[in-house]
């Protein structure tokens, strides 16, 4: 199996061994041990549960830092949709893209660029013959990796078509090459991520969607450029018409931004990885015949409720329905059906490789010997005491005793345990203590 | 060695409907069970679990794990089927309106369980209940 990276990791300085992350982590990927926490890359979907929900900030997302990109002779900022929902609409989205800009980078892009593109494909791609029904959004690389490692006989249904942040970074670096003034290897191209997950797909390219042609150097996490926006964003000069949002790929960052594409289909957006992962449930016994497209977010509202975010996720949903409202009013930005049918049939859009299923392990390659392990399980959970406490350092009751058979931890890891053996063993000191022996001399005197 | 769970489903309880099938999903995930026949067991199990919950008395859906197949019994304590032919018709329910407003009795259960397992062995008696054998070859 190829390494598996991850942008999610823990500062073990922060991290007191709190056990509050085990049980947001919606792939039981979370164990602590020695006091700190630890998470198992082969199961994590980056999708920042638990950075949201550490109280002591232990749990980070690996991001690039903006001097990265004095890296680079021509660097371009490609800022993710989500952004125009973190400042109020009465800032103009070249406002904050000027401010953007300000922050010193040659030239500004919005990826609502890439999502029209996409949205507009979509159209396309519902029809070709490869897919079951629902189609399924891949949008989210939190819910796609969650679909490889929980519902792998899902990953058949998941759209086969790049990101926008990909279509993009192609685009962008197709027109700077066509201009001829910048080696390809001298332009920084940078992602301003509300993400973990996106982040991941920027840093590991075996992970990745791009190849060369829409390499993209580096993720900045909107939260730590955010105070640096607001400061510029009253003050830096304006490039008025930079922008290039449409009404339609301006909804992008929200839950049923892409599903709005698909007119005249049934389509179900769900958002929240909990809600995602019971609605995949019914997708997967079959329920949900009905439904030919499924878009899921990891995070709550969509990518506004990104853990790099600094809005409140509802909020930055009002702002960015305010500017679509205004923008269908007054935008003249219109992107062509053929501009986009000829990009879809250029074949540049499509992911290059299949969506793999990533099966958690089984408990033994040897279905006897993985029964007999199943059976211990059973044996060992009917003993604990069932409250999923997450004392022991794993998640619940059942993962102790998983964690066990597998010779991961012991029996009196659970404190329950721990303590009916403290009593057995003091009832049985008592009990040896009250046994008089033969060469001792009583305490009590007899009479 | 084979291995055997056994769930009891009660009528009209929709709060845990659809736990059996997701345990019997993560089973046999762990058992290192094809994730093509765990589909078919998946989407088997739910209808059979439905089915329990919509139409049935209450009753138990059992299954056993084998080294070459998987056998799932779908077992009730009535009110038994009258035609089983015409239960086995694709759209075929007698879900009342109710229930078909919680998105239940399209009448696809029976049809779709026997399209799913690679043995179907379904036997019933009024006032008795009704047994469904699947099995599933591993």
């Amino acid at each position: 199996m190829e390494k598996l990276l991850h942008s999610v990791y823990l500062d073990e300085e922060k991290c007191l061994g709190c056990t509050t992350c085990l049980r947001s982590c919606p792939t039981g990927a979370i164990r602590v041990r020695g006091g700190k926490a630890i998470i198992n890359e082969s199961k994590c979907i980056d999708c920042g549960e638990c950075i949201r929900i550490c109280p002591h900030h232990a749990k980070l997302a690996k991001t690039d830092p903006l001097s990265k990109k004095d890296d680079y002779e021509y660097t371009v900022a490609m800022v993710a949709p989500a952004i125009i929902g973190q400042f109020k609409p009465k800032y103009s989205i070249d406002q904050i893209l000027s401010a953007v800009k300000a922050l010193g980078f040659d030239e500004v892009v919005e990826v609502a660029y890439g999502a029209e593109i996409v949205g507009q494909a979509l159209k396309y791609e519902y029809h070709a013959k490869r897919y079951p029904r629902p189609l399924i959004s891949s949008a989210c690389p939190a819910v796609v990796k969650l679909i490889q490692v929980r519902f792998p006989e899902l990953t058949g249904n998941v759209c086969r078509l790049k990101s926008p942040m990909a279509m993009t970074a192609r685009l962008i670096r197709k027109r700077i090459r066509e201009e001829g003034n910048y080696k390809n290897s001298d332009v920084g191209v940078f992602f301003i991520t509300p993400c973990a997950a996106k982040a991941t797909m920027v840093n590991n390219p075996a992970a990745s969607e791009y190849d060369k042609y829409d390499q993209i150097d580096g993720a900045i996490a909107i939260k730590d450029i955010y105070s640096d926006l607001a400061s510029l964003i009253g003050s830096c000069p304006i490039q008025e018409g930079i922008h290039n949002t449409t009404p339609e790929s301006c909804t992008w960052a929200l839950s049923g931004g892409e599903s709005d594409y698909l007119k005249n289909k049934n389509v179900l957006h769900v958002d929240g990885i909990q809600n995602v992962i019971n609605v995949l449930e019914e997708i997967e016994c079959g329920k949900l015949d009905t439904i030919e497209f499924f878009e899921g977010l990891a995070c709550i509202g969509g990518c506004v409720g990104g853990c790099l975010t600094v809005e409140n996720n509802y909020v930055a949903k009002m702002y960015i329905q305010d500017r679509a409202k205004k923008m269908k009013q007054t935008s003249i930005v219109h992107m062509s059906d053929e501009y986009v049918k000829n990009i879809y049939n250029s074949g540049m859009m499509h992911i290059k490789e299949r969506i793999l299923p990533r099966s958690p392990e089984p408990l033994d390659q040897d279905i006897n010997r993985a029964i007999e392990k199943m059976k211990q399980i059973e044996v060992l959970e009917s003993k604990l005491p069932g409250l999923d406490c997450g004392s022991c350092g794993a998640p619940g009751c059942r993962a102790l005793a998983e964690d066990i058979v597998a010779g991961k931890a012991k029996e009196i890891d659970c404190v329950f345990v721990l303590k009916d053996r403290v009593r057995d063993l003091s009832v049985l000191t008592n009990e040896l203590l009250q046994v008089e022996h033969p060469t001792e001399k009583p305490l009590i005197k007899k009479d | 060695m084979s291995y055997e769970l056994v769930f009891d489903v009660e009528r009209g309880d929709f709060d845990t409907a659809g736990e059996a099938s997701r345990k019997i999903k993560r089973t046999l995930q762990q058992l290192g069970i094809s994730n093509k026949v765990i589909r078919k067991v998946s989407i088997a199990g739910y209808e059979g679990e439905m089915n329990l919950a919509i139409h049935s008395a209450g009753g138990k859906i059992i299954l056993e794990v084998g080294e070459e197949e998987l056998v799932l019994t779908i077992e009730d304590t009535g009110p038994g089927i009258a035609n089983i032919d015409l239960a086995m018709t694709a759209g075929w329910s007698t879900a009342g309106d109710e229930v078909r407003q919680m998105g239940f009795g399209a009448g696809m259960g029976l049809p779709n369980m026997k399209n799913n397992a690679d043995n179907f062995q379904i036997s019933s008696k009024i006032g008795e209940g009704t047994k469904i054998v699947m099995k599933f070859l591993v």
